[in-house]
């Protein structure tokens, strides 16, 4: 019994360490794609938004290449005396935090876009500091845009199956997911544990989107 | 309005090419276990053109290939890695005409050139290795064999930490190609025409003997080319051509 919910706890750890790691580093992120008026401005946006568009195998080739023992991130973790990251729950965050980083920052880009530039220029005129104004005048006034990043980017994670699969190796308690093991589970006509997580994943993803339309509301 | 009828001319030829060609020439769609793959490749490259005949090939692991079966997967031939599943088929009335086209064997490979690091039983349990890759047991039967090894050697449990599964042989074999593992459980028939790394052919006494069964499936019944293609994967030419690949013919 334990081992039929380790895949579900994994999951749930997978997903909130990527989603707090993609609210620290994609905030700023966020800001600087609202704000700035630079010409690679886009470049960048088109980067972050690339994972919207490419199939999770792409991603998966590509990190197996990149985690492996030549690849440039390979050699720096074994430098670093931590080994190869593939197969690993670390390795799955580093796949995890570019699959879904789109649906992190753009919510929240969005949210300071639509800020616009007045409530930071009345800050400014009652002598807030650029840290004061970020941190107690467009943070809270984006608050949704966060919920909405939040909600999507642990959603998302949760469901995240190719770049797993390809570079998680299906370890009990290390890699293997929740949907990796719902496949497993099917592929081995095991399909009564199949139907338990399949039907509590289905909720559970009804639960949540249902959940964020009723808060969206109510904090804007 | 020109661009339309050029558009409707060029679809009408590419469906009349695709529906029309040589008088009795078939296709023929089937599904063959991952370890095989190499071998079938050529394989089907002489049989298209002894017979005419189109194969469609798809590659998996026997039990999911057997799963998609049970659930009406459009294959006319099965060629799994087992005899358990095309034995169920068969029982269920979904197959007939059950043989073993190969037997195969499973080795311990490594992507490092052969030297003083080739792989061997002391490998296995002295587990001076980050790790080891090997195909899902529960649907490959290679994995499953992998498994009966490393209980043979009692280094069933001392390895777990160390295990990382494939979805199939032939992730298994890709995940060393690819040095993301150290060695793997894959079949010779993987490794054996390829002089890259080194492997440890598994003595047989470590793991029951893997026959490989074809069966025609429902679906190709009542196709000559079904029939054709079995005959020819009994013919002397193509067991030639699996035995060169590593496997047991007889």
């Amino acid at each position: 019994m334990e081992a039929y919910w380790e895949p579900v706890w994994l999951t749930l750890k997978l997903a909130a360490v990527t989603t707090l790691i993609l609210l620290v580093a994609g905030t700023p992120l966020a800001w600087w794609l609202a704000k700035s008026r630079n010409w690679w401005r886009d470049l960048i946006g088109s980067l972050v938004a690339l994972p919207l568009v490419l199939p999770p195998t792409v991603l998966g080739f590509y990190l197996l290449l990149l985690l492996g023992p030549a690849g440039p991130i390979g050699r720096l973790t074994q430098g670093l005396g931590w080994g190869t990251l593939a197969f690993t729950f670390p390795g799955l965050v580093v796949g995890s935090v570019l699959y879904s980083l789109p649906f992190v920052v753009q919510p929240i880009r969005n949210a300071f876009e639509a800020l616009g530039e007045r409530p930071l220029e009345v800050a400014a005129t009652l002598r807030a500091s650029p840290v004061q104004r970020f941190f107690d005048v467009a943070l809270p006034l984006a608050r949704s845009g966060f919920l909405t990043g939040a909600v999507l980017g642990f959603a998302h994670t949760v469901g995240e199956f190719g770049v797993v699969l390809m570079i998680g190796g299906n370890i009990p308690g290390e890699t293997k997911v929740l949907s990796v093991a719902i496949y497993d589970h099917v592929e081995a006509l095991e399909w009564g544990q199949a139907h338990w997580l399949a039907g509590g994943m289905l909720l559970f993803s009804f639960v949540v989107i249902f959940a964020m339309y009723r808060m969206e509301k109510r904090w804007r | 309005m020109h661009g339309k009828t050029h558009f409707i001319a060029t679809a009408a030829l590419a469906l009349w090419l695709s529906v029309a060609p040589t008088a009795d020439a078939a296709e023929l769609r089937v599904a063959v276990a991952a370890n095989f793959t190499a071998a079938m490749q050529t394989l089907a490259e002489r049989f298209q053109q002894l017979s005419g005949h189109r194969l469609r090939v798809s590659y998996g692991s026997t039990g999911k290939l057997y799963a998609q079966i049970l659930q009406g997967a459009p294959f006319d031939v099965f060629l799994a890695a087992d005899q358990r599943r095309p034995r169920l088929l068969q029982q269920q009335g979904l197959a007939s005409g059950r043989f073993t086209y190969a037997t195969g064997r499973l080795v311990l490979w490594s992507a490092r050139q052969a030297g003083a690091t080739s792989p061997g039983e002391h490998t296995l349990t002295e587990a001076r290795f980050h790790k080891l890759a090997l195909a899902n047991p529960k649907t490959a039967p290679y994995g499953a064999a992998a498994v009966s090894v490393m209980r043979k050697l009692g280094v069933e449990r001392r390895l777990r930490d160390k295990r990382v599964t494939g979805e199939s042989v032939a992730q298994a074999y890709q995940f060393v190609a690819s040095g993301n593992a150290d060695l793997g459980f894959v079949a010779l028939a993987q490794v054996a025409l390829d002089d890259s790394g080194s492997y440890w052919l598994i003595p047989q006494a470590l793991y029951p003997p893997i026959h490989q069964d074809a069966v025609v499936l429902k679906r190709g019944d009542a196709k000559p080319a079904a029939t054709e293609f079995l005959a020819y994967l009994r013919s002397r030419a193509a067991r030639d051509v699996i035995a060169r690949y590593g496997y047991g013919t007889d």
